[in-house]
């Protein structure tokens, strides 16, 4: 079910002397199944333009498009819309509000209209996958920690079994662990279930790892969009925008104007790592008679 | 939705009002509402009619935003007019079955619908045109003198500007909150009052725990930063009154005088 912005735009307070162009003629397609990371520096527009994805926000100029249909059409259900694309809000520990984990997260499949039964086994699926343990199950959401909070809201949206799941800095103030754990798990599910995933972020060692496409966000304008490799290089231009590329970036670079002839375009320490290793064992192979003898 | 309230809202622009001292904007409102019942005539309203109408003018406020605090207001504005017209005894003018109106009605009612959108409009100019914090500066300062009755002047103005101050913040975390329900399926227009009322549920249970959050936040970066209360407390800038404030004060009294005259001739 692909989504196509065609010259989406978004005016905050239109007829106020406070107008913000928040989004400037957005066109992009997003197609089935791919894991794209959604970038830009705080004000960039990308928390409105994922509010346009499931109809929350509608554009001041331009159309979306669901699976072929116009949402904003008089006759389209917003509410199934919302079902199908999952928006997972930023600090989403936020909206819990039940008294215990299970019927909250509960609440978005009973809103779908499904039986007790259904909406039960989707929650206990969902709340697996985001891997909290039973034990929490009946507690109050209010006595969790922060991180599984955080789980339990996501399993919330994951509940409703969406096509598309759009999750807006999920991983925001969480410490290391928490993050490679909610990232590890949202990169699972992808593998799993081949749904679409956004991961909207201003940190690109966050998405590196995970991401086949990279939407980057300044200004209201879509920057870049390509894969992170190609992405990345525009390091510099990224740097001018608040952003910044991996820190592998900067070491392959670095080590490329020292005079290692390295490729500067990889993404992950593990790429990195291969990509050194093999200049290295090159570059033995090319001189074999240096021996620590010798060089001392 | 939630943006149209306009309750306590700023409209930044430069202008002669918006520069006047707050005191003077706030004692200028009260004038002019008591202006609006001292004066009983067609006259009077005429005359506060053009003191208001210069206000707004000068203020550079789009007269579209003092209209939409109206919008609030509307139904008030009918019950009263509606009440004087049936209500009130006197000359009949028509009569239907057991409803009449008189003349006296009539001009009640009138009278009343003036006053009120008068009074509308006149506090919005200086909501409008003052931010919350200069307003409860000037409340401050200016109910300085009850201290001595041992009212906590500063205590409650702090109260107010800290409410003013969450307004804002407490209608953006409510528009989230709506909208993150919203993504998970709620429904927070259709159904009977009873669905209604509940559906407000995962509504306001977060709402009520982020300002509590919030609040303990703030009261807790206040006492960091050595937060007693009034006494002692000096001001980054104090009031000041300037020429111009002066001439204000000038031009309310030369009005509040044509008003009391035409209250007591006319």
């Amino acid at each position: 079910m692909p989504i196509i912005l065609d010259h989406v735009n978004y005016v905050y307070g239109s007829d106020t002397a406070l107008a913000v162009h928040a989004l400037k003629d957005i066109n992009l397609v997003i197609p089935d199944g791919q894991f794209i990371g959604l970038i830009g520096h705080t004000g960039s527009g990308k928390s409105t333009l994922v509010q346009h994805l499931n109809g929350l926000i509608k554009p001041t100029g331009g159309n979306i498009y669901f699976n072929g249909e116009d949402i904003h059409a008089q006759d389209y259900d917003k509410k199934k819309l919302r079902s199908k694309v999952g928006l997972v809000f930023q600090y989403p520990e936020h909206q819990l509000f039940e008294i215990d984990v299970f019927s909250d997260v509960c609440f978005g499949p009973k809103n779908l209209g499904l039986s007790r039964q259904e909406a039960e086994l989707r929650a206990y699926a969902a709340l697996k996958q985001v891997g909290l343990e039973d034990e929490y199950f009946y507690q109050s959401p209010f006595d969790l920690s922060g991180g599984q909070k955080r789980r339990v809201a996501i399993a919330g949206v994951l509940a409703m079994k969406p096509e598309v799941l759009v999750l807006d800095e999920p991983t925001a103030g969480l410490d290391p662990k928490g993050r490679d754990e909610i990232l590890d798990q949202i990169a699972k599910l992808k593998e799993e279930t081949g749904i679409t995933v956004i991961l909207v972020s201003h940190s690109m060692e966050d998405v590196a790892k995970y991401v086949e496409r990279i939407i980057v966000m300044n200004q209201g304008s879509v920057m870049y969009d390509d894969m992170p490799r190609e992405v990345f290089q525009h390091y510099k231009e990224l740097e001018q925008v608040g952003l910044a590329a991996p820190q592998v970036t900067y070491i392959m670079q670095a080590l490329c104007d020292n005079g290692m002839p390295v490729r500067t375009d990889a993404t992950t320490i593990g790429e990195a790592v291969g990509e050194i290793m093999r200049v290295l064992e090159k570059k033995v192979r090319k001189c074999p008679k240096i021996t620590c003898a010798d060089a001392g | 939705m939630l943006r149209d309230i306009t309750l306590g809202q700023y409209y930044q622009t430069d202008s002669v009002i918006h520069k006047l001292d707050p005191r003077v904007k706030l004692i200028a409102t009260v004038c002019f509402i008591i202006s609006l019942f001292i004066v009983g005539s067609w006259v009077g309203y005429a005359v506060a009619a053009v003191f208001l109408a210069v206000s707004v003018k000068l203020s550079n406020v789009p007269f579209k935003f003092m209209v939409k605090g109206m919008r609030a207001i509307v139904f008030i504005l009918l019950i009263t007019v509606v009440f004087n017209l049936f209500l009130t005894p006197g000359e009949v003018l028509l009569s239907v079955w057991k409803i009449r109106i008189t003349k006296e009605g009539l001009r009640m009612a009138l009278q009343m619908a003036v006053r009120l959108s008068f009074l509308i409009i006149g506090s919005s100019v200086m909501t409008l045109t003052t931010t919350p914090n200069s307003l409860t500066d000037a409340m401050e300062k200016l109910m300085k003198p009850l201290k001595i009755f041992k009212v906590p002047v500063h205590e409650v103005a702090m109260m107010m500007s800290i409410a003013l101050r969450f307004i804002p913040i407490l209608l953006e975390e409510t528009d989230k909150i709506m909208k993150a329900q919203i993504a998970r399926g709620a429904d927070f227009e259709s159904g009977n009052l009873i669905k209604k009322a509940k559906a407000m549920v995962p509504l306001l249970v977060p709402l009520f725990i982020s300002a509590f959050r919030r609040a303990n936040d703030l009261a807790m970066a206040m006492e960091a930063r050595c937060y007693r209360g009034g006494e002692h407390r000096t001001k980054m800038k104090p009031l000041k009154y300037a020429a111009r404030d002066k001439a204000a004060y000038g031009i309310l009294a030369v009005y509040f005088g044509v008003c009391i005259a035409i209250g007591v001739f006319l």
